[in-house]
């Protein structure tokens, strides 16, 4: 049991407690934390997300590598047709002579490059959408989330499909196909934003500023949003992972990223008709991509665990 | 119950309408019909274009071809496809096939997620727990035809050596002109759709089944659930009749959501195993920029969707009363 005499001088409206409270800090040397040295500790806790997160910035690093890295380029043919794996090409050599695992360097270059723009890209608008559903409710709230249902009534795949034969032609340049991800990818951030800012307008610190004279674009930009912070860089993980493999299924389907381009969707697309007599052709590439997004989604798992200890909820 | 119901069926009429309004102009925006025409050698002369035109109803205003359109679509006839196909006989059939995988497949998603997600909820960080999260991962981070391919190569050859037979068939919905009794065809049929369905279930299964593992867990720490086993009630009663009924309420929500996402799932799943389906017709149609089929693939799976979503609807309102009368 705590001493009770102890507690009641700490006990609010008791000139003594507050008195004593003011020397707490130096009492018991607490050492204060900010919120994001807080959310620091919790995440590093998650050995899971740090380990993934470290492999993930190193595939990304060896990534961009390009030369100083591996020596042939994904357009560089040498003289070994369709060998399988070894010292000299590690991931093999297709039918031309590419050296696959200079393939997979620059397509995980440009997977990468596409998902974090999508992500980045469906995120601000994402959040700001859902913002302005959410904050000023209503009329407004309900006309922005009836098109939002709207958008959601068409499979997102056959739009990505239809418009990308619109916008590239058939092209199919990472920035454009990136652009057609993030058209769509911000319904499901928008959604939840919205329902959070539902809940936070509704806060006394947004009464409080409201009475202190500030406008509706200060309190949701100063007061709601950094409250907002968590699901939003966790939803931001997400597409992240949802991006990759969007993107390589529009590759594998023959409306993403095409030649001279490259992506991991586009590389394993080609090696898929080679799966049973040159296998590397297929495997190694898949392999990435399942690194990559296993990678990412571990982190947004720590990344909840950190940043919103209470909410457990998953991606919808 | 029946109010709720005709209201969110009144909902539904718009949203389709509107749904219809947008992908007609998506559509309109990003083919040309007429493609196949342009830059042949020798060039098509004007006369035949007219024809075409006239032909497809271009040659009115846009509001007056959507017009046309809609009447069109609501009375069953899906226009002129360019590729001179029957586009209502090709849907009904094509339907009929992706739906008996999609169908199969959810259900079996639900099913497994539901377990498992209840299993691992009730034994929270056990074995069984990591295993199934580890599992979940791995399947929400697999591309669809990624996984497919993995299950022709092992799993399919393996069981069919196994078996001494082909039991288990990597091409096709069905093997064509296939006479026989009614039980042999529902094998082959069967053999046909078992890996289709297990590579479209699985990324809906690991999302589903981790929503149904945290919404199991936030109603088994709830003070009702302590307060049923307060009372005498038996440890298996309280998880089936008052934890497992509560938590499945947000699993129909996600459900509905996803049925986009697993129709979508579906063009890539037929893809990879050469399946005649719904699938196909839309890369077909979107490739031949055949406008009026493209159409009524859009509007069917729009119309799919709204309808499993007014499912939902009614399922959650049955499931929550507060919805019913809020």
């Amino acid at each position: 049991m705590p001493d009770t005499a102890k507690l009641d001088t700490l006990l609010p409206g008791d000139p003594a407690g507050v008195k004593a409270a003011g020397h707490v800090e130096r009492e018991f040397t607490v050492e204060s934390r900010s919120q994001f040295s807080l959310v620091l500790r919790r995440f590093l806790q998650h050995r899971l997300a740090v380990a993934s997160l470290m492999i993930f910035v190193l595939l990304v690093v060896v990534s961009l590598g390009g030369n100083i890295v591996w020596h042939y380029r994904s357009t560089t043919i040498t003289d070994d047709l369709s060998l399988a794996p070894s010292l000299k090409h590690p991931f093999g050599t297709d039918a031309v002579g590419h050296d696959l695992f200079g393939q997979v360097l620059a397509g995980t270059r440009v997977s990468v490059l596409v998902s974090l723009l999508v992500a980045a890209l469906s995120t601000v608008f994402g959040t700001v959408y859902g913002a302005v559903s959410g904050f000023y409710s209503g009329r407004l709230d309900n006309l922005l989330m009836r098109f939002v249902d709207l958008l959601l009534t068409v499979p997102t795949l056959a739009i990505f499909v239809t418009v990308s034969t619109l916008l590239a032609g058939g092209g199919g340049d990472p920035i454009t196909i990136a652009l057609i991800l993030a058209s769509l990818s911000w319904l499901s951030i928008a959604r939840v934003i919205r329902g959070l800012f539902l809940s936070l307008r509704e806060k006394e610190y947004v009464e409080a500023a409201r009475c202190l004279g500030a406008s509706d674009t200060r309190i949701i930009f100063r007061h709601l949003l950094p409250n907002a912070v968590g699901p939003i860089i966790v939803n931001a993980t997400i597409t992240v992972a949802v991006a990759i493999l969007t993107e390589t299924a529009l590759s594998y389907l023959g409306f993403g990223i095409k030649f001279p381009s490259t992506s991991l969707g586009l590389l394993i697309s080609d090696g898929q008709s080679a799966a049973s007599t040159r296998p590397w052709l297929f495997y190694f590439p898949g392999l990435v991509i399942i690194l990559i997004a296993l990678t990412i989604n571990f982190i947004g798992d720590g990344l909840r665990d950190a940043l919103d200890p209470q909410q457990n909820r998953v991606r919808a | 119950m029946l109010a709720y119901a005709f209201r969110r069926l009144l909902i539904s009429v718009p949203l389709l309408l509107l749904s219809s309004a947008v992908v007609y102009l998506l559509v309109n925006l990003s083919g040309d019909p007429l493609a196949e025409f342009k830059g042949r050698n020798p060039p098509v002369p004007e006369a035949v274009l007219q024809q075409r035109r006239h032909e497809l109803y271009l040659d009115h205003s846009l509001p007056a071809q959507y017009w046309h359109w809609l009447s069109g679509i609501v009375q069953g006839r899906f226009g002129r496809s360019i590729q001179s196909i029957d586009i209502g006989a090709d849907l009904q059939h094509r339907l009929a096939v992706t739906l008996r995988m999609v169908v199969l497949a959810m259900i079996l998603a639900i099913l497994l997620a539901v377990v498992v997600g209840v299993l691992s909820a009730v034994k929270q960080y056990s074995p069984g727990d990591y295993a199934a999260t580890l599992v979940g991962f791995l399947a929400l981070s697999m591309p669809v035809f990624w996984l497919a391919a993995l299950l022709k190569e092992f799993i399919a050859i393996d069981i069919n050596r196994a078996l001494g037979q082909t039991f288990i068939y990597t091409i096709g919905d069905s093997t064509p002109n296939l006479t026989g009794s009614y039980f042999s065809r529902l094998s082959n049929q069967l053999g046909h759709l078992l890996l289709p369905t297990i590579a479209l279930a699985a990324v809906s299964y690991a999302a589903w089944s981790r929503y149904q593992r945290s919404s199991m867990l936030d109603v088994l720490n709830s003070d009702y659930i302590r307060l049923a086993r307060a009372k005498g009630l038996s440890r298996s009663r309280v998880l089936v009749r008052h934890a497992l009924r509560c938590a499945l309420i947000p699993l129909t929500t996600v459900v509905a959501l996803d049925v986009g996402a697993i129709l979508g799932g579906a063009v890539i799943t037929e893809r990879v195993f050469a399946w005649h389906g719904m699938g196909e017709m839309l890369l077909t149609s979107v490739n031949a920029q055949d406008i009026n089929r493209l159409l009524a693939w859009l509007m069917v799976s729009a119309v799919i969707v709204v309808l499993f979503n007014l499912f939902a609807d009614l399922l959650y309102a049955y499931l929550d009363p507060r919805i019913r009368y809020a």
